[in-house]
């Protein structure tokens, strides 16, 4: 046991990442932030609140399931966190409620968010909903017409989406473009991030909300093999918020190797991946400083991954830090090795997975476990988003 | 001296400065736009350093920097241009913190320096972390100019006011580049401004575009800063093929008197 925490110092820096690089306009709205957000999130009225939504609304906790016919598969003990039964369909929505709670206690009327595939969207437009606040989701053009389902979604939910046209009209340009939007409405309005990314406070903020994916493991895993913690645990990147929940109670034990799995799109040895460990260097990207995707001349490069979930080219500061220091393991998958993954999933185990949890399904596959060993893999969304991608990818038959 | 200094030493008021793009329209464009300027009697030049990822810039600047890239702009190409050119008015850059920092920081004060150039705007570098730099900045005689915002409290603003070297940058409204007109801004926030009794020069930026703005930001400090107008002044230059130099000394004319006394 060390004494290693994931949180970071107070100027949000993990060791060398982290760090809030933001313009002079978003500085009192940073800051406001940084003052509170702590005495927020610790505080017995919001705990009460988040807990029982939590519980009541989108569904937690969710469960831990013994996966035997993949465990069989594999050759060890695999369980599966069953995030792909939230409310909305995957573990965004853990922090999509805190920070609209959080968006309360700092008295903001207008939310805005922004989305890749549309899950960040949906889990912010859903809570939006729930306490009748002004939301707008700054979408990438492109990922509009690829994720139509979703826009519908959040549109159904009372959201407006606003399509951006600018860069390569993803998601790091609807990050750019929701960042504006706060600078111009800097006074009535909350930012609610989607992943442990952007300025301290938030990728603070962001682990702390989804932590409750990691203490569920823990107390999940114990009740059913008293005494232990799980040998592995498994999880995808994108930014990283899935990851950093699962992993967060886990960081100082040495019982539990942490493995995060990046998407290598093509490979990682083509120009059409978004392994940002593995490709990425030391960078600035929406405010913090960590690994992200760039040319030489430091210009952000567009990821590639057939989940549009994982195709962001920075990752989280955390993320570049527990790298750093050894502490948790990346590794990266291609779409092919996540797509059979997602079909053996279903097969085995009757359970169709995102695209990007079946990311962290096919690290299973690369590992070499001996039979007495457990992995928990946190499967952190379910794959109703992604249908029309494994009927293309699998044919109609 | 600094040539920023030497220019509010000789000049206190109407400073006119404008903003334009490096790479765009096209890739050697700043070989005609630079001393269309100087010519033209503007008193500071901001060179924009192109950068994928703009977060403070609206529309405009957005899609020159974006232009600017694709017609291969980087800190290496700009910096040879620079060297290229002759100029004798205050040179600025200004851009975003990775490009710079992929460069070397040191590197980049550097080549700022054999470039000529004599100050930085970098919007993403706030002042806690500009301040771990600083030394360098002030070894390699390089002006770090500051932002203020009408959200800035007074505290802020002297702090900020003191790190600041050369004048003082203060974006009009909590906005965007090019995003608000400067004459609809809150004359609160001047008032406050003037009443801090700073000893720095100001300069007004975000949404100047006309004489009446220019005229404004100079009632309430040293003068303004035009970027997104004179922008969009170029593309409409590039798509008429119309003369560099005269369409460019007839704006700053529009600007600074209100006419042309051009034609
Ligand atoms: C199901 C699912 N898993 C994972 C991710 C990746 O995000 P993060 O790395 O922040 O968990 C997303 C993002 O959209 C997602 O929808």
């Amino acid at each position: 046991m060390n004494n290693i925490s994931a949180h970071p110092d107070s100027d949000g820096f993990y060791g060398d990442y982290g760090g809030a690089y933001i313009p002079e306009m978003l500085l009192p709205n940073i800051q406001e932030l940084k003052e509170k957000y702590l005495e927020i999130l610790e505080s017995p009225s919001f705990i009460k609140e988040f807990t029982s939504l939590l519980r009541d609304y989108t569904g937690r906790p969710t469960p831990l399931f013994h996966s035997k016919r993949l465990s069989q598969k594999i050759g060890c003990s695999v369980y599966l966190k069953r995030e792909d039964l939230n409310h909305t369909g995957a573990h965004k929505i853990n922090n999509t409620i805190g920070q609209v709670l959080i968006a309360g206690f700092l008295g903001k009327s207008r939310i805005i968010a922004e989305t890749g595939a549309g899950q960040h969207g949906v889990a912010t437009a859903t809570v939006c909903a729930l306490k009748g606040l002004e939301c707008i989701i700054y979408m990438g053009a492109l990922d509009i017409e690829r994720q139509a389902l979703n826009v519908y979604k959040m549109k159904m939910l009372g959201a407006k989406v606003v399509p951006v046209h600018s860069g390569n009209k993803t998601l790091k340009d609807a990050t750019n473009e929701a960042i504006r939007d706060w600078i111009n409405h800097p006074e009535e309005t909350h930012y609610i991030i989607g992943s442990v990314v952007g300025p301290h406070p938030y990728p603070d903020i962001v682990t702390r909300l989804q932590s409750v994916i990691g203490h569920e493991i823990k107390q999940q895993f114990k009740e059913k093999n008293p005494g232990k913690n799980p040998d592995y645990i498994i999880a995808c990147v994108g930014g990283g918020s899935n990851a950093a929940g699962a992993f967060y109670p886990f960081i100082s034990t040495d019982e539990t190797q942490l493995i995060g799995v990046e998407a290598a799109g093509k490979g990682n040895e083509t120009s059409m991946s978004a392994a940002t460990l593995e490709l990425g260097r030391p960078g600035i990207i929406h405010g913090s400083m960590t690994i992200l995707m760039q040319d030489q001349d430091g210009q952000i490069t567009e990821p590639y991954s057939i989940s549009a979930g994982l195709d962001y080219p920075g990752i989280g500061p955390v993320h570049a830090w527990l790298d750093a220091k050894g502490l948790v393991k990346y590794l990266s998958v291609t779409d092919e090795e996540a797509l059979q993954a997602a079909k053996d999933l279903t097969v085995l185990e009757g359970i169709i997975p995102a695209l990007e949890s079946a990311h962290a399904i096919a690290a299973l596959y690369k590992m070499n476990f001996r039979s007495d060993e457990t992995v928990v893999v946190n499967l952190s969304g379910r794959g109703d988003k992604d249908m029309s991608t494994y009927k293309k990818e699998f044919g109609d038959e | 001296m600094n040539r920023i200094d030497l220019l509010f030493k000789r000049k206190q008021n109407d400073i006119l400065s404008v903003y334009f793009t490096a790479g765009h329209p096209e890739i050697n464009s700043l070989a005609e736009i630079l001393p269309a300027l100087e010519n033209a009697g503007v008193d500071l030049i901001e060179i924009g350093m192109p950068f994928s990822d703009p977060i403070a810039d609206g529309p405009v600047i957005q899609k020159s920097s974006q232009t600017a890239i694709s017609n291969g702009m980087s800190l290496k190409v700009l910096f040879e241009q620079l060297r290229n050119i002759e100029f004798n008015i205050p040179v600025i850059l200004m851009g975003y913190l990775n490009p710079i920092l992929q460069y070397g920081i040191e590197n980049f004060l550097i080549s700022c320096k054999e470039a000529n150039v004599s100050g930085t705007i970098i919007p993403d570098l706030p002042l806690s972390q500009y301040l771990i730099q600083e030394e360098t900045f002030i070894r390699n005689n390089i002006h770090n100019i500051l932002l203020i915002t009408p959200l800035s409290t007074d505290r802020r603003i002297t702090d900020l006011a003191e790190k600041s070297r050369g004048f003082l940058y203060a974006v009009a409204s909590s906005a965007t580049t090019g995003s608000s007109s400067f004459h609809n801004a809150d004359t609160s926030y001047f008032e406050r401004i003037r009443s801090l009794n700073l000893k720095i020069p100001i300069i007004f930026g975000f949404g100047i575009s006309c004489h009446a703005d220019f005229i404004k930001a100079c009632d309430w400090g040293s003068g303004a800063i035009i970027g997104s107008g004179f922008i969009k002044l170029l593309e409409h230059i590039e798509s008429r093929k119309m003369d560099y130099t005269r369409t460019i000394a007839d704006f700053v004319c529009r600007i600074k008197y209100g006419n042309s006394i051009q034609k």
